[in-house]
């Protein structure tokens, strides 16, 4: 008996590696795809072989990003264009978040569940209206035009994310510095705030990669090549005729990377984020 | 008390006017433009015409046909969302036993999720590539079937959209379902044990009712994503390719909006959109009596 129940368990632990190690593969597969067209010499670009490296693999692709192309440029302008929603979603939201989790007030509900439910607009419910007024305001190819709309779409879910979070706060700490005597303002600001860094963390990584991996709007609103984002830039690679495998591999190895690594460090903190909010109690 | 209003006023107003200016407002004016004759030649001289852009939606016929389009946006759903929750909760309760590298598997499953979509996109749309797209190339030298033609035939291209987004949608749910499931009391396991109850008994009486509260929202949440995914049907298929028989309803709209400049009949199609998902939000959340838990 305890024989056989060791060998069922040896065979359920080796079906377990497999099945995880199947899946890990075709987890990064693509990546792997990425990483070997950006390393690839100009004569092999379009091979049809399989191989873990390319033969003479090299980083002329990277160079001629910088030195031939406006990458340099773009990415600049990701940045900016990310910090400026970043800035806008967690004060904004940081604000708004601790309004709606302690105070009572009329149209509380209401604008609770009209945050909720611009979670089911399709893209084009707002990005046309957005479009035609920043036609009529002269905004079209200008980053104050991106940066309205990034922070449209990122402002709902930080303003849950932070009220989800201060709800698990109590609120006794501020009573109690209140009952000493701090002001309210200061009560916010010096007690609760600092509590509330990691969903603070969170807004701010929400609204930073919105900005900076959106292709769709920025398609729209940013037309001259000097004013594009890095995923514009990314898709004139592909477009093209000819499309140029190795510099789009390694445009997207760059931009990818910043974007997973802050990614997994929080993705334990992003689904509690996702979660608190509806599934609370 | 007034000093209590000057300080709530402080936090939220705000927000409120941002809210007003860039999410209210439009809003309105989607609503607005979904009952008039906007196009590209009458930015400012456009005016109400009432139904006529729904009548034309749900009446005229199109191209790609509205109904066809409606139907391939839930075929598109369903089969996205039901493989991304059963891979999801697979993984996920493979995930949670005891074994070592758990962590390291588990930040490596969930990368699909952590890339950014456009790279996604762009990147399996190489991968299907008739001549060096790694698929086709998997195909014919390893497996020694024939090359598919992805993206140049109907069905095969929105097979290639539904390959995309499965990979790019199951680790969420996965990292949702390993939430629920480490906060099952083990105790619970062991006393099923005892009373001889086997894997598949526990699975059905405790596992998965137990991770259900949390799956339900997270599920309406995937569905919603998943029925408004532009990005990756947009750029896998290159704007619907080929010849316009590649779309779900957000990318058709996108068209007829950004291609095609007829906003009042992109507005009043967005507005369909989202009346179908508010309805379906409010059915399926009611269904599974988790709505009281929204707030």
């Amino acid at each position: 008996m305890a024989v056989q129940t060791k060998r069922s368990k040896i065979i359920q632990q080796t079906f377990t590696y497999a099945v995880l190690t199947v899946f890990v593969v075709i987890a990064i597969f693509p990546i792997w795809q990425v990483v070997n067209i950006s390393l690839r010499p100009g004569d092999q670009l379009l091979s049809t072989s399989l191989e873990l490296m390319p033969k003479n693999a090299t980083f002329d692709n990277y160079v001629k990003l910088f030195t031939e192309r406006d990458f340099l440029r773009w990415m600049g302008n990701s940045a900016f264009v990310s910090l400026a929603v970043t800035i806008t979603g967690v004060v904004f939201a940081s604000m708004a978040g601790y309004g709606f989790s302690r105070f009572k007030f009329f149209g509380k509900n209401m604008g609770l569940l009209s945050l909720l439910t611009t979670q089911m607009f399709p893209a084009t419910m707002l990005l046309l209206p957005m479009y035609i007024m920043l036609i009529n305001l002269g905004l079209i190819n200008t980053y104050l035009g991106v940066i309205i709309v990034y922070s449209a779409t990122a402002l709902p879910f930080c303003i849950w994310t932070m009220k989800g979070y201060y709800d698990t706060i109590p609120p006794t700490l501020e009573e109690a510095a209140r009952i000493d005597g701090a002001s309210q303002f200061y009560a916010f600001y010096k007690i609760i705030l600092p509590l509330a860094a990691p969903a603070l963390v969170i807004t701010a990584l929400f609204s930073f990669m919105t900005a900076w991996s959106e292709y769709l709007v920025a398609a729209q609103i940013l037309q001259e090549s000097l004013l594009w984002t890095l995923p514009l830039g990314l898709k004139s690679f592909e477009a093209s005729m000819s499309t140029e495998w190795g510099l789009y591999g390694a445009a997207s190895l760059i931009v990818m990377i910043p974007v997973v690594i802050l990614f997994l460090a929080l993705s334990k903190w992003l689904v509690s984020g996702l979660t608190l909010g509806s599934v609370k109690g | 008390m007034s000093k209590n209003k000057f300080f709530i006023t402080f936090l939220v107003l705000p927000a409120f006017v941002l809210l007003a200016a860039v999410v209210f407002y439009p809003f309105l004016y989607n609503v607005a433009l979904a009952f008039g004759n906007m196009n590209l030649n009458k930015i400012r001289d456009w005016h109400f015409i009432g139904l006529r852009q729904f009548v034309k939606i749900f009446t005229e016929p199109s191209q790609p046909d509205f109904y066809a389009v409606f139907l391939k946006t839930i075929i598109w759903t369903v089969v996205n969302v039901t493989f991304h929750v059963t891979l999801g909760v697979f993984l996920a309760l493979l995930l949670n036993q005891q074994i070592k590298g758990k962590s390291i598997y588990r930040t490596l499953l969930v990368l699909p999720w952590a890339i950014p979509q456009c790279i996604v996109a762009l990147t399996w749309r190489g991968m299907f590539n008739y001549e060096y797209g790694s698929f086709n190339l998997i195909l014919t030298k390893y497996l020694g079937l024939p090359a598919v033609e992805w993206l140049r035939s109907p069905t095969e291209a929105f097979l290639a959209c539904i390959l995309t987004n499965v990979w790019l949608g199951f680790p969420f749910m996965m990292v949702v379902a390993l939430g629920a499931l480490q906060s099952i009391p083990h105790e619970l396991y062991e006393a099923a044990e005892i009373d001889g109850a086997t894997w598949g008994h526990q699975l059905r009486t405790i596992t998965l009712p137990l991770i259900r509260p949390v799956m339900i929202p997270a599920i309406t949440l995937g569905a919603v994503w998943t029925f408004n995914n532009l990005n990756i049907v947009w750029l896998v298929s290159n704007a619907g390719e080929p010849s316009d028989n590649t779309h779900i309803l957000v990318s058709f709209v996108y068209k007829a909006a950004f291609n095609f400049y007829s906003f009042s009949y992109a507005a009043a199609l967005s507005l369909v959109i989202f009346l179908i998902l508010l309805v379906f939000s409010l059915i399926f959340m009611k269904q599974s009596r988790a709505t009281e838990a929204a707030y």
